[in-house]
């Protein structure tokens, strides 16, 4: 049976209650919105690009605790990586939260975003804690749509 | 009366209902649904997402069973037993429809797949033929999206106008409103019956009494109302009424278009296929006669079967004790749940039907869903099919707890104590 604790743990509340870099970017050069048709989350990601690197990112937007923290996680821990990096760490990402990443396996990267690995235990879950990395995504590549996780 | 039905205020209490002593022994209603003899994450299952689907007794189930085990054949075409009797069968199905809906004539029972294709029916049929550009078709702020969306799609082809009449803060239509709408460019009105985010019961007599002074057709969204009221076609006098069977403990892919005789008649076919002709040549089909015209191909002959024993069974418990134990139970939610430090109920109209709808904190309602289904509790959390309902109440979602004759007292505590619950995950 799927534990509660592991899917809300304290790190995600908290993240939840207080998102991090939650603020419209003034000197964005990138950004995208992403939405949850099925819930209606509804975030955009800023990106103030310099080369191939992100010298800053932020998020705004509505969603429940699961995607918001996800946001708000993934802005601190991509803020001065370059977009090759971003690219691994969405990856690693998106296997911890669809259980494709083994609990021994390389999570060097992941960082703090490892206590999402509870998510992979409720997966109509999945999309909350991705929407902000596709919007992410989405961004980096300059696309102009929305990007639905439908 | 029930215990239950006894705490009931006397004005809550339906007239027939306070007289008639009947009631409705919810533990034996129980033990007639398998599904919730089931545990889920260990818990036993305690089911408030009703307003999405009911579940089935036992009788529906087996009803089913019994046409496929024993009766099963293509209908209307067969000249051997098998066929005759499954002809006997689906069409005994639709007298049981006319006699629930009281409709004048089985004529004018279409069985369709659910309430969505008996909107669409109209919109493609009877709209299509009265609607023009310029015109207007009249809906409420509090419509699902089946009762939109055919309307605008209906309104682009023509260059017609989708006008909506505004709801209040509470979830109720503003009856002065929507009567100012009403006008000599409106040609068809359509409404819930109950609202499936809100529950909100709407003045339905009324309004199709202010839609007739002008000649306007009117059709009713049944699907959220024909499971918890006694729906009477003829008294109310619409024009069109639709639901659909799995929202009244029949299976999916059935529902009801009931149409009055005259405007079904002048109506062009919504699907070409057999069945609904009466002769085909290459220069020439006559089409059938009612209410076959609009029943193209093989219809779903066990699904018809299955709602045919199904309004059996809520006959036999009878509606209006059906929707006094219910009444009795929302109430005890509205209350309970009302009590938790930090909720919000969105939809506080006097008449309500079965549905609670609300927010905790500022608590996303997912978050909500996730937690109360660890504790084995099924409810239904995002915009309902009602986007614009969460845009007028400036909200993305909400949780929505909804009631079926087979729930309990019990069941609305344990939804309160999961909710306790959610508030102790995010204190």
């Amino acid at each position: 049976m799927p534990d509660l604790r592991e899917l809300y743990q304290e790190v995600i509340l908290e993240h939840s209650k207080a998102p991090r870099n939650y603020r419209e970017l003034a000197t964005a050069n990138h950004r995208a919105e992403g939405y949850n048709p099925l819930c209606g989350d509804h975030f955009t990601v800023y990106l103030d690009l310099e080369g191939d690197s992100i010298r800053d990112i932020s998020f705004q937007g509505s969603g429940c605790a699961i995607s918001k923290a996800s946001a708000s996680m993934m802005t601190q821990s991509l803020k001065g990586k370059t977009r090759a990096e971003a690219d691994r760490v969405f990856d690693q990402f998106h296997k911890l939260v669809t259980g494709q990443s083994p609990a021994n396996g390389n999570r060097a990267e992941l960082g703090k975003l490892a206590v999402f690995s509870g998510v992979s235990e409720f997966p109509v879950r999945v999309k909350c804690a991705t929407l902000a990395w596709h919007t992410l995504h989405a961004a980096l590549q300059g696309k102009q749509q929305t990007v639905s996780t439908e | 009366m029930t215990t239950a039905a006894k705490r009931l205020p006397r004005e809550f209490r339906p007239a027939d209902v306070r007289d008639a002593g009947a009631e409705i022994d919810v533990q034996k209603v129980r033990r007639d649904f398998p599904i919730l003899r089931q545990r889920v994450h260990g818990r036993t299952l305690v089911y408030l997402d009703n307003a999405a689907t009911s579940q089935k007794p036992q009788v529906v189930i087996d009803a089913i069973c019994r046409y496929y085990e024993r009766d099963n054949a293509n209908i209307h075409r067969g000249v051997h037993f098998l066929s005759e009797h499954a002809t006997e069968e689906f069409e005994g199905a639709r007298r049981k429809v006319q006699s629930f809906l009281n409709a004048a004539d089985t004529s004018e029972i279409i069985f369709v797949r659910g309430a969505t294709e008996g909107i669409n029916l109209v919109a493609q049929t009877y709209g299509r033929t009265h609607v023009h550009a310029g015109d207007e078709v009249l809906i409420t702020a509090m419509e699902h999206h089946s009762n939109i969306v055919p309307w605008q799609i209906l309104c682009e082809e023509k260059g017609a106008r989708l006008r909506v009449a505004p709801i209040s803060d509470s979830g109720e239509l503003l009856l002065e409103d929507f009567e100012k709408l009403l006008g000599p460019r409106t040609k068809i009105v359509a409404v819930t019956h109950v609202s499936n985010a809100l529950g909100t019961i709407n003045p339905v007599q009324r309004i199709i009494e202010m839609s007739h002074r002008g000649n306007i057709p009117v059709l009713v969204d049944g699907a959220q109302a024909v499971p918890h009221l006694k729906v009477d076609v003829g008294a109310l006098d619409c024009d069109f009424y639709v639901f659909s069977g799995h929202k009244v403990y029949g299976p999916t892919g059935i529902g009801v278009l009931y149409g009055k005789h005259a405007l079904l008649d002048a109506m062009p076919p919504y699907q070409g296929g057999g069945d609904m002709i009466s002769s085909v040549t290459f220069e020439k089909t006559i089409y059938n006669k009612l209410p076959y015209k609009f029943e193209a191909g093989t219809p779903h002959v066990a699904g018809a079967i299955g709602l045919g024993a199904a309004i059996e069974y809520v006959n036999g418990l009878g509606m209006d004790n059906i929707a006094a134990h219910e009444h009795e139970l929302l109430a005890y939610a509205t209350e309970t749940v009302s009590a938790i430090p930090g909720i919000r109920l969105i939809g506080t109209a006097k008449e309500k039907a079965g549905v609670l709808s609300f927010l905790l904190d500022s608590i996303h309602p997912h978050d909500i869903g996730t937690i109360l289904d660890q504790e084995g509790i099924a409810i239904r959390t995002g915009h309902h099919c009602a986007q614009p309902v969460m845009q007028r109440f400036g909200i993305a979602a909400t949780a929505r707890a909804s009631f079926a004759l087979y729930n309990t007292r019990e069941e609305v505590d344990a939804l309160v104590e999961g909710l306790q619950k959610v508030r102790e995950v995010f204190a």
